[in-house]
């Protein structure tokens, strides 16, 4: 991946907010190099910054927050400084696009789905009423929706969820993108209808050549999709690198925390793995590294400074002591072990 | 092995659900399902969403009613008219946890009030000083402390509302907990948490679960038997790990290949099986429930059984 050109660049983004008269810092100098053609997923706790993080790069945060530092640098321009709603037109769907959560929520009920993609047509594509509504019957086909004629004069509530998600997919790719992001397209929906959606997914990205961003929290849609990961914890990007790299070898303790929690880990009758305490309280200042607290295996600097990024390979990096030179030696947890065993790979491997 | 002597706890027979009053918007939602809960066991129900797997929850505790068939507990009939005494009864011994720890619990009330609100509807204490005690014993017992009794719901965390909506299904000292997608809406690390909470719980207080869900691997973890269900009727029955390395169904299969697998190597080659419920001839051949082997049910006319025998045959 490393050859290819950079689309979206990120550098030491601090977002606030201030809720009830306090300041929160929701990401915390977090950076990221971003390249064309790549799929990247961000994977964390909920309330780890990941969603916050890419809800940037669109303007799209809540009015108590704002970008206090840093930059996001896309075709020359810095994201950052824009202000005004009229900024982030030019970038909001042409540029990049999002496709959100829960579709039973994202459409308007009140109108039929022809309607609803048509207006990102006519708006983007600047096309005329037939000829938009020959583009909205292709981009529905596309997404693999039967009879898009008929479909196209249908409301919402006659879609199934699978359905629906693929309308909201369709909506953002109808704008042309060059990202698209995609936060938790699965999470509310079935095994089965996930596995058809993500097929989906990796067959838009080849035939619109886009970039995607996944957000998730679940480590096999991760499997599935992802050239990278970036691994966020508390505001920051801990660990970043090409998926086998962070699946096979992570160098992070909270990975591995996240890691050992998988199910298929569990064997039955004994507890299944669980990370200790909370996620910290993003209103103070952090010291050090901010998984510390939960880390049984911290060593004493983690409380004290912050770890900078240390190169594992030309692709994948970590922030955490473990990796300095100085550091004693510590063999990460057991069940990192017997994931090893399970992924048929050997202990030095 | 299976013990056949074990007791069984809830026996579902022949049950049949439907909604829609008119005779021409009548839709069977659960439709001729068969199975049986031994005590101490937790059984799990998987499906896809509107496959039916909640309402048959619903009609165990008597939220639905039920259109034909039997639920037997204890031995007892529950569904249908029953007296007022079993009806407490079994409102005493089978609760429920539900999905979303956001939405079900009230906001207006005090965590005192929520846990302790099936007790006031029985009043099965008997006077204040015991349902005191019962309360902060079931907070105790998933983890939570007594002081929190005068919060509000908003106050806590999701894992921490799941721990509440267990408490206050605790309290009522049930023998059987119908949990409907309990870790569904929680986050990956507290999904454990809640996993273990329920299965330590069933250690020490002989609990009986009712699992539903439709996340495989962590129904492969916490069930001892498995029933797969898709519109409305249980395709296939088994014990969980019989069934995810036998899986005979042509829906169960499907089913088991979409499970995500955390292994990007093994996950980018997977086969997804696609099922087609058009590959049933049904039409001159009826299907049958049948126990195919000691244990384990699938539904499938003749053919389809001898086909299934063939590759049990095969396995072994």
């Amino acid at each position: 991946m490393t050859d290819s050109k950079i689309i979206l660049s990120v550098k030491d983004l601090v977002v606030k907010f201030r809720l009830r008269g306090r300041v929160l810092t929701a990401i915390r100098e977090a950076s990221l190099d971003l390249y064309e053609g790549e799929s990247l997923a961000i994977v964390g706790e909920s309330g780890s910054g990941k969603s916050v993080f890419t809800k940037t790069f669109m303007g799209l945060l809540d009015g108590n927050g704002w970008v206090d530092f840093g930059e996001i640098l896309y075709g020359g321009e810095n994201l950052a400084k824009y202000k005004t709603e009229d900024d982030w037109i030019k970038i909001r769907g042409k540029n990049i696009a999002m496709v959100f959560q829960d579709p039973m929520t994202s459409l308007n009920p009140l109108k039929t789905i022809g309607k609803q993609v048509q207006e990102t047509v006519e708006l983007h594509q600047c096309l005329k009423k037939e000829e938009a509504k020959k583009a909205v019957i292709e981009i529905l086909n596309d997404v693999g929706i039967p009879e898009p004629e008929r479909r196209y004069n249908q409301y919402p509530h006659e879609f199934s969820g699978g359905m629906r998600q693929r309308v909201v997919i369709a909506i953002a790719v109808a704008c042309k993108p060059k990202i698209l992001i995609c936060d938790e397209p699965t999470t509310a929906l079935d095994v089965t209808i996930q596995a058809q959606i993500l097929g989906l997914l990796k067959r838009l990205k080849k035939k619109y050549k886009l970039t995607t961003i996944y957000i998730t929290h679940d480590l096999g849609v991760v499997a599935n999709v992802a050239d990278r990961i970036a691994v966020m914890y508390a505001g920051d990007i801990v660990e970043i690198g090409n998926c086998e790299e962070v699946f096979y070898n992570a160098q992070h303790p909270y990975t591995w925390a996240l890691l050992s929690s998988l199910p298929q880990l569990g064997v039955k009758g004994k507890p299944l793995h669980s990370i200790k305490g909370t996620p910290p309280n993003l209103f103070h200042k952090i010291k050090g590294d901010a998984f510390a607290p939960r880390n049984p295996r911290a060593l004493k600097i983690d409380f004290v400074e912050k770890p900078p990024y240390f190169t594992v390979s030309p692709t994948h990096k970590a922030k955490t002591w473990l990796l300095d030179p100085r550091a004693p030696k510590v063999e990460p947890p057991e069940s990192i072990e017997i994931l090893r065993k399970q992924w048929g790979l050997s202990k030095d491997a | 092995m299976p013990d056949n002597k074990r007791e069984i706890l809830l026996e579902v027979k022949n049950l049949r659900v439907e909604f829609g009053k008119a005779k021409k918007n009548r839709f069977a939602a659960v439709d001729n399902v068969n199975f049986h809960i031994y005590k101490g066991e937790t059984f799990g129900l998987v499906g896809e969403s509107g496959s039916g797997k909640t309402t048959i929850g619903r009609a165990i505790i008597r939220l639905n009613e039920t259109t034909a068939g039997e639920v037997i507990f204890h031995g007892k009939r529950i569904n249908g008219d029953i007296d007022k005494e079993l009806d407490k009864e079994v409102t005493r011994k089978i609760q429920m946890i539900f999905q979303d720890p956001m939405a079900s619990l009230n906001e207006r009330a005090k965590v005192d009030y929520i846990v302790s609100e099936g007790l006031y509807n029985i009043k099965n204490y008997k006077n204040e000083e015991e349902r005191k005690e019962k309360v902060e014993k079931a907070l105790m017992d998933v983890g939570l402390l007594p002081e929190f009794l005068s919060r509000f719901p908003h106050e806590f965390s999701g894992g921490q509302r799941q721990r509440i909506g267990i408490a206050r299904t605790l309290v009522m000292e049930p023998e059987l907990i119908i949990a409907d997608e309990p870790i569904s809406a929680l986050d990956v690390s507290i999904r454990a948490q809640v996993l273990n909470l329920l299965s330590e719980l069933q250690k020490i207080k002989g609990l009986t679960y009712l699992f539903i869900a439709h996340d495989l691997s962590v129904v492969r973890f916490i069930t001892d038997r498995l029933a797969v269900i898709h519109k409305g009727k249980i395709l296939e029955l088994a014990e969980t790990e019989k069934l995810f390395k036998n899986p005979l169904h042509p829906y169960t299969r499907s089913l088991l290949s979409a499970i995500p697998l955390p292994d990007p190597r093994r996950e980018k080659e997977k086969v997804l099986e696609i099922y087609d419920p058009n590959c049933h001839d049904y039409s001159s051949n009826l299907p049958k429930w049948v126990e195919i082997e000691p244990e384990h049910f699938v539904l499938g006319n003749e053919k389809e059984l001898e086909g299934y025998k063939k590759i049990l045959k095969e396995w072994i």
